[in-house]
């Protein structure tokens, strides 16, 4: 027909721009798929319509979390009956709870200050309800900071930019 | 073209025809029926958000998961699917010569099946959303409204499933042995490659719904953690049907885009090969994406990269389709009467939804987006903007052929832009709530600014819609009764050969 080089011209430029915001997802992704190995497990139980939280210490919370900034956990996300998502949209913290399952995500939060938690996959009549608070606290400032320095920079780096809103 | 409405006939004449037009005229009644009473709901669903706090226009959650879960069945199974597959009967055998389809007997079967599983839907009104996802659809969604769901879109994939056979052996079998495959239609090609996607995709998830019953029954326990089942086991089987069922949408309404613009640009298509070979492409890669979805239940870092890189691999094909439309366009003597503004006002929202795709793909922004209202306005964008556009389109165009009139242009012109500003205003605001972090399917949301601001847009616009789609309904009913009569060589006053069939004999 030819019309064949400026369609391959065109093909390719689209391919290069996915390959090049491909890898930069995928080098994000690495660094937000493994959690720091000193990291604080939460153990976090969805049910209708609410969150029970429980620390490593054996302190259960119930509808509110208590961290502590500058400290990374790692959640251990299940539910009790039905799938829900557990979701801390200013920290973009977003697991689905699944009956029979244990997920994990972490997070390390940078500000302190008192956030939603939420549900955010449809889990039946109350579901638009059942959120919880989270409380991040101010660290205590010894081990606060040995606590940061461990995290690599390019991940300080990578959440700002999810967590703007 | 076969005049239907025109000569006067007798309901039951074509309510029990098995002729091509006639059950296409069916198909399209039917889903043009869907799409308003699914839109009445939808208005319902934005008029309750329009505040925090409960309206009164719905009573209770309960029904709010009702209505919404009705809302997405009805419009993805009984408006988008039948509208193609009116259309394909229309066209189909007239673009490959032919008296009729294949199996016409079988065609009228395939047709009312259609109504019978609405009536399911419709009358059943299920609570667990489009996606039916287990456990909370096999331990917690009421009988028998949940039985009927499953039934009923039972029912409606064996439809598909029969359709979409009709349509390959009439197009590869009943073909006029003087038409090569390579010089029919584009449309030809849609129809074909959604046909195949149909038989390879819809099996999977007609498994999975009897894996469900069984599951409610309480005889298995398939998806049932506590029977040692596994819920993930099912979005996976739900996903491998229904990511593809994007492109079963969206490939006949691209189909329909590439009828349209070279006849409004007065001009050949700028490359019949490559939007073949996107067709092509489409329908293998829309197979290599379904886990996109569930990047948030937990799949490891391998599985989250394979999917994603299955996903951008639709973007290059999806993205060639574009180009051709408007290389096709450029330095056209263009002509934007109702179908062809139809065609570019979804051009340019499939843009902003193929954008918001790329952004969902990658790993970590989906994290931000999954679940939430950004999700509702992105493929919103795609079933409204790209797809439903392009159908409104193409029903303006063939209006003259089937009815023997001409619609109003005037009046088709202001639904184009009545329905243009509002579906902008509806879902590319949704983006932005879902930023805001507002989660799908609620049934209120947190009284602050900025939720409440972007709520009220969002449902302004629906408002819009809603105006516009009352004015198509009138222009379409009041034209096909009162409408001038159309000029049946060239009712668009392009000076282009539509279809050699105009002067077929009207039955066989």
């Amino acid at each position: 027909m030819g019309h064949s080089t400026v369609e391959w011209v065109y093909v390719g430029v689209v391919v290069a721009l996915l390959i090049y915001i491909g890898a930069s997802a995928w080098d994000v992704e690495r660094f937000l798929d493994h959690p720091p190995k000193d990291a604080k497990v939460v153990k976090v139980t969805g049910q209708q319509w609410f969150w029970t939280f429980e620390h490593e210490d054996g302190k259960k919370e119930l509808g509110e979390l208590h961290l502590v900034k500058g400290v990374p956990y790692v959640f251990e996300i299940t539910s009790r009956d039905v799938n829900h998502s557990f979701n801390i949209p200013d920290l973009t913290v977003l697991m689905d709870a699944v009956p029979g399952r244990i997920n994990h995500m972490w997070v390390m939060p940078d500000a302190s200050g008192e956030y939603l938690i939420q549900c955010r996959e449809y889990c039946g009549f109350s579901h638009y309800q059942m959120r919880a608070k989270l409380f991040v606290e101010e660290a205590i400032p010894v081990s606060g900071e040995t606590e940061v320095s461990n995290i690599p920079v390019s991940v300080q780096e990578a959440k700002p930019v999810i967590a703007n809103n | 073209m076969v005049l239907e409405v025109k000569k006067p006939r007798p309901m039951w004449e074509i309510l029990f025809s098995t002729h091509h037009t006639d059950v296409g005229l069916l198909y399209i009644i039917l889903s043009l029926v869907a799409l308003m009473i699914g839109g009445a709901l939808a208005i319902a669903i934005r008029t309750e958000l329009f505040l925090p706090g409960n309206q009164g226009i719905i009573p209770d959650p309960n029904t709010f998961h009702r209505i919404m879960t009705t809302h997405g069945t009805n419009m993805l199974f009984l408006w988008l699917l039948p509208f193609a597959s009116g259309m394909g009967n229309y066209l189909i055998p007239i673009m490959v010569r032919y008296k009729d389809m294949a199996w016409p007997k079988l065609n009228a079967v395939a047709f009312w099946m259609t109504p019978m599983g609405m009536a399911l839907v419709w009358l059943g009104m299920a609570d667990f959303t489009w996606y039916a996802t287990p456990p909370y659809s096999i331990l917690r969604a009421p009988g028998p409204a949940a039985e009927m769901w499953i039934f009923g879109i039972k029912i409606l994939g064996i439809a598909s499933i029969l359709g979409a056979i009709n349509f390959i052996v009439t197009i590869l079998k009943m073909k006029h042995p003087d038409l090569p495959l390579m010089k029919t239609s584009l449309f030809v090609w849609a129809t074909l490659m959604t046909s195949i996607m149909i038989l390879v995709a819809i099996p999977t998830f007609a498994a999975a719904l009897i894996m469900l019953f069984t599951d409610r029954l309480g005889v298995s326990g398939f998806f049932n953690p506590a029977m040692g089942g596994d819920p993930i086991a099912y979005q996976h089987l739900f996903w491998f049907t229904f990511h593809p069922e994007v492109y079963i949408f969206a490939i006949p309404a691209i189909g329909m885009a590439y009828e349209l613009i070279p006849k409004f640009s007065r001009k050949p298509i700028f490359s019949y090969q490559s939007g073949v070979a996107a067709f092509i492409v489409l329908a293998i890669v829309g197979f290599t994406s379904w886990a996109h979805h569930m990047y948030a239940t937990g799949m490891n870092f391998t599985e989250k990269t394979v999917f994603m890189v299955g996903t951008l691999s639709a973007v290059p094909a999806s993205a060639m389709h574009v180009f051709n439309w408007i290389a096709t366009m450029w330095g056209g003597r263009i002509k934007f009467a109702t179908p062809m503004s139809f065609v570019v006002g979804g051009l340019v929202l499939f843009f902003y939804a193929g954008a918001g795709g790329v952004v969902n793909a990658q790993m970590p922004l989906d994290f931000l987006t999954h679940d939430s209202y950004w999700v509702v306005g992105h493929f919103h964008l795609f079933v409204m903007g790209l797809i439903t556009f392009a159908f409104l389109g193409f029903l303006h165009y063939m209006f003259p052929f089937i009815t023997g009139r001409m619609y109003n242009e005037k009046a088709g012109m202001v639904t184009f832009w009545l329905l243009f500003v509002g579906v902008s205003m509806i879902f590319l605001t949704q983006h932005v709530l879902g930023l805001y972090g507002q989660p799908r399917r609620v049934f209120d949301y947190i009284a602050v600014e900025p939720l409440i601001i972007m709520n009220q847009i969002s449902t302004v616009g629906a408002w819009i819609t809603a105006a516009g789609s009352a004015l198509l309904i009138g222009n379409l009913i009041g034209s096909s009764i009162k409408g001038k009569p159309a000029d049946m060589v060239d009712p668009f006053q392009i000076g282009q050969v539509y279809y050699d069939q105009t002067r077929k004999e009207p039955h066989h």
